[in-house]
């Protein structure tokens, strides 16, 4: 029997996210018409004998996740748990602290899932690879290919080319280490409980004190705390992926990822994808439009467009490379180019949305997404992905370009390159 | 009565429109600029026009035959070897403008006005010395040449070349009419009529102003052509409104329509729109302020303001122009894209967006 956790972190988490992270749970956005985690989850339930998905983090009760969960659970028929940290507890020390949870009904072995990353995640394929590792093993990591010089702001690794055994993990290094990255994706043993034993109990040793200005911290590190002091000990292990896998930090990163997942469906069949026909608006590849929405027939969209719940779409409206969350509209003629619309947002008749994506360079083997700095040297905003918050009204026959307006503002006037507060 | 208009040289300021035709025959509100000056002064009774031009002298002649028949007028080209400014033409032409006594008119070819050439002609019978000058009440006199005249009977008595401090709001319209003794003053070399030979004749008491009644624009760069077009049509509505396009069906405000042109359905069109012979307009797009030349095909949903659109260009779907951007002759524009005050040079075919004002070679 295994488990999954999936670790979605909390409200401190997820500002290069904002304003989109401002109105809903960071894990709990939108990405290809279903929440973030969603994904994660629906990768879980490939895994033949996975009976429970846990997941941790530091956010308060709410509403939107119970409402998640409770969905997600009869989407998929399987046992789903929030487990809510009484602090940050850091990327390991939530695990450890739920110790007695994870590991009721002996699981062999758990994966665990970062929710700020996204992919075609081949967890079976880890799991059999973790089967053929030697007794006594930890855990194997999930890692792919990055470019030399991507490779620094990840962690990386250095493996037994013949055993895949970690030989070396460094996390974000100065200098260069590896082209092998860590994807924030896990499976262990519940040998790993020994490690985390050990990490906490030398972490509250190292920590502790008597000053009630400083409280002692009771954080663990998966990566500095357990991956690098296994490295090299025989016990940790790698499985290379060449599939899609992303960080998904950014609203540029949610563009990209949307596109990625769109082709997972295409590829799988797993969700309907629109199509074209008569008396329907002229589809180009891949877009999901959810079936409560109102998409004129005059409309054209894609490549790579999600059109959410409630959503209504004018006559002819364009989109591409965009996601329309629940509720907006879209009046007549507008034009969204690599944008995100924001829940119940309005755009004006004859408007034009536009940003600018940051996608990998394509002819740079194993490039990867990078998330750009907001600012440039001189204080300017770097062209991105136009984000417009909830409750936005776009006024008609304007441009926004570039730009990022937060939730509940009622435009004037034509925006590039600028936030809008 | 003869007329001598200054044409001049290549139009540098309205490229990349006149990389392709001569600015006189740029059409502003679907005639060429010349045109309407021409039919002006033939309605004035002017029966011999002189076109004083250093450039591209045979597609003006070709272009202008028909012209003279339709308004039964003689027009001379009088071709200068080199830029003579805005007297020296008047020096060249002196063999043409001696041929009787009458006096004749002199006109800047980029002026856009209502031409009142009768009460010009009134004027300076009524006065009887050698010159008269139109003059238009502008907002911002410090950018031109300024003139300062007695307002009971309009003789002049200073120019000021862009004053830094106020001195009157009145400044040259481009608009004269002289004796042919001015003839006497100029030599035939490259002279500036406002500079050299103006403050002489003021001196002398020989020049006289009249204010120019309505609306008037210098329309040789986009900018001015544009806001030219939108007092031009303003100007129409007032005098004969049966031109414009009838509002309605998604026509807003002032808008001249060839009739040879189709518009789609679900359009916006105007205000202080002109749209060319053989344009097509698909559906769903939204116009304002702009000219569309001959032949041009502005694609479904696009959004285009302040725009100069050249002859036979296309532009795409769902494409947004704005802020005085010029399409030189047979540019496409492709889908989707944005263009901020691009000047486009003629045959491109521009495939991604202008985000800031620049030039596209």
């Amino acid at each position: 029997m295994f488990k999954a956790i999936i670790l979605i972190g909390g409200p401190l988490k997820g500002t290069r996210f904002r304003p989109l992270s401002l109105e809903i749970p960071k894990p709990l956005f939108p990405v290809a018409g279903f929440p973030m985690i969603y994904h994660h989850i629906a990768a879980c339930c490939q895994v033949k004998g996975l009976k429970e998905i846990i997941l941790i983090g530091f956010y308060q009760p709410n509403d939107a996740l119970n409402k998640f969960i409770i969905s997600a659970q009869q989407e998929f028929k399987i046992q789903i748990r929030y487990l809510q940290e009484y602090t940050a507890l850091g990327t390991a020390g939530g695990i450890y602290h739920f110790r007695d949870q994870i590991l009721t009904g002996n699981p062999q072995c758990f994966f665990v899932l970062n929710s700020d990353v996204c992919g075609d995640f081949p967890l079976q394929d880890m799991l059999d690879s973790h089967k053929k590792n030697p007794d006594g093993s930890i855990g194997t990591v999930l890692a792919t290919e990055a470019t030399r010089q991507q490779s620094l702001t990840f962690g990386c690794i250095v493996e037994d080319q013949n055993t895949h055994e970690v030989l070396h993990y460094a996390e974000k290094p100065e200098t260069f280490v590896s082209t092998l990255i860590n994807c924030g994706i896990y499976l262990f043993s519940p040998l790993i409980f020994q490690t985390l034993e050990k990490a906490f109990k030398s972490n509250l040793e190292e920590n502790y004190n008597f000053d009630f200005n400083i409280p002692s911290k009771e954080v663990i590190r998966l990566e500095q705390d357990v991956l690098i002091p296994l490295a090299g000990d025989g016990k940790l292990f790698v499985h290379q992926t060449k599939r899609f896998w992303s960080q998904l930090k950014s609203a540029g990163a949610a563009i990209y990822a949307n596109r990625h997942y769109l082709a997972i469906y295409q590829r799988t069949g797993s969700k309907q994808l629109a199509k074209n026909g008569e008396n329907k608006p002229q589809i180009i590849g891949d877009v999901f439009i959810h079936p409560t929405a109102q998409v004129h027939p005059s409309a054209v969209l894609g490549p790579n467009v999600t059109i959410g719940r409630h959503v209504v779409v004018g006559e002819g409206v364009r989109l591409r490379e965009s996601i329309v969350l629940e509720g907006a509209t879209l009046q007549d003629h507008c034009c969204i180019l690599y944008s995100i619309v924001g829940w119940h947002s309005t755009i004006g008749v004859w408007s034009r949305v536009e940003g600018t994506p940051n996608d990998p360079n394509p002819n740079k083997p194993f490039a990867k997404l990078e998330i750009p700095s907001m600012f440039t040297t001189d204080g300017k905003l770097n062209p991105s992905i136009t984000v417009i918050g909830s409750d936005v009204q776009v006024p008609s026959e304007v441009i926004i370009l570039n730009s990022i307006v937060l939730p509940h503002k009622d435009l004037a006037g034509c925006y590039k390159n600028q936030i809008i507060l | 009565m003869k007329a001598l208009i200054l044409v001049g040289g290549y139009g540098t300021r309205l490229r990349p429109l006149t990389l392709s035709t001569p600015k006189p025959l740029v059409e502003f509100a679907n005639k060429p600029m010349l045109l309407h000056q021409l039919e002006a002064l033939a309605e004035a009774g002017v029966s011999h026009i002189i076109l004083a031009v250093s450039y591209r002298a045979e597609q003006m002649e070709k272009e202008l035959k028909h012209v003279e028949e339709e308004l039964k007028i003689k027009i001379t080209l009088s071709v200068e070897p080199e830029a003579l400014g805005t007297a020296g033409p008047l020096a060249f032409a002196r063999d043409l403008l001696n041929q009787d006594t009458d006096p004749f008119f002199v006109l800047n070819s980029d002026v856009i006005c209502e031409f009142p050439f009768k009460d010009m002609i009134q004027f300076h019978r009524h006065h009887g010395k050698e010159g008269t000058i139109m003059v238009t009440k502008v907002e911002e006199p410090s950018k031109y040449g300024v003139v300062v005249y007695d307002v009971e009977n309009g003789q002049i008595k200073q120019f000021v070349e862009k004053p830094q401090e106020y001195v009157s709001n009145k400044i040259n319209a481009g608009l004269y009419i002289f004796n042919t003794s001015i003839l006497d003053r100029i030599e035939l070399k490259p002279t500036s009529i406002e500079k050299e030979i103006f403050p002489v004749m003021a001196a002398d008491v020989q020049l006289f102003a009249m204010e120019l009644k309505g609306f008037w624009m210098d329309v040789g760069q986009p900018k001015d052509f544009l806001t030219g077009m939108c007092l031009y049509l303003n100007s129409l509505k007032q005098k004969n409104p049966s031109l414009l396009h009838e509002a309605g069906s998604g026509i807003v405000g002032n808008v001249l329509i060839d009739s040879s042109a189709k518009i789609g359905s679900n359009c916006r069109i105007g205000p202080n729109v002109t749209i060319g012979p053989d344009v097509v307009i698909e559906d769903g797009v939204c116009i304002k302020r702009c000219t569309v030349l001959r032949g041009a095909h502005i694609k479904s949903h696009s959004w285009l303001e302040s725009c100069i659109i050249g002859w036979r260009c296309t532009v795409g779907n769902w494409v947004r122009m704005e802020n005085v951007s010029v399409l030189g002759e047979d540019v496409i524009v492709k889908d989707e894209l944005y263009i901020n005050g691009g000047r486009i040079l003629p045959h491109k075919s521009i495939s991604q967006s202008v985000p800031d004002p620049q030039i596209i070679m």
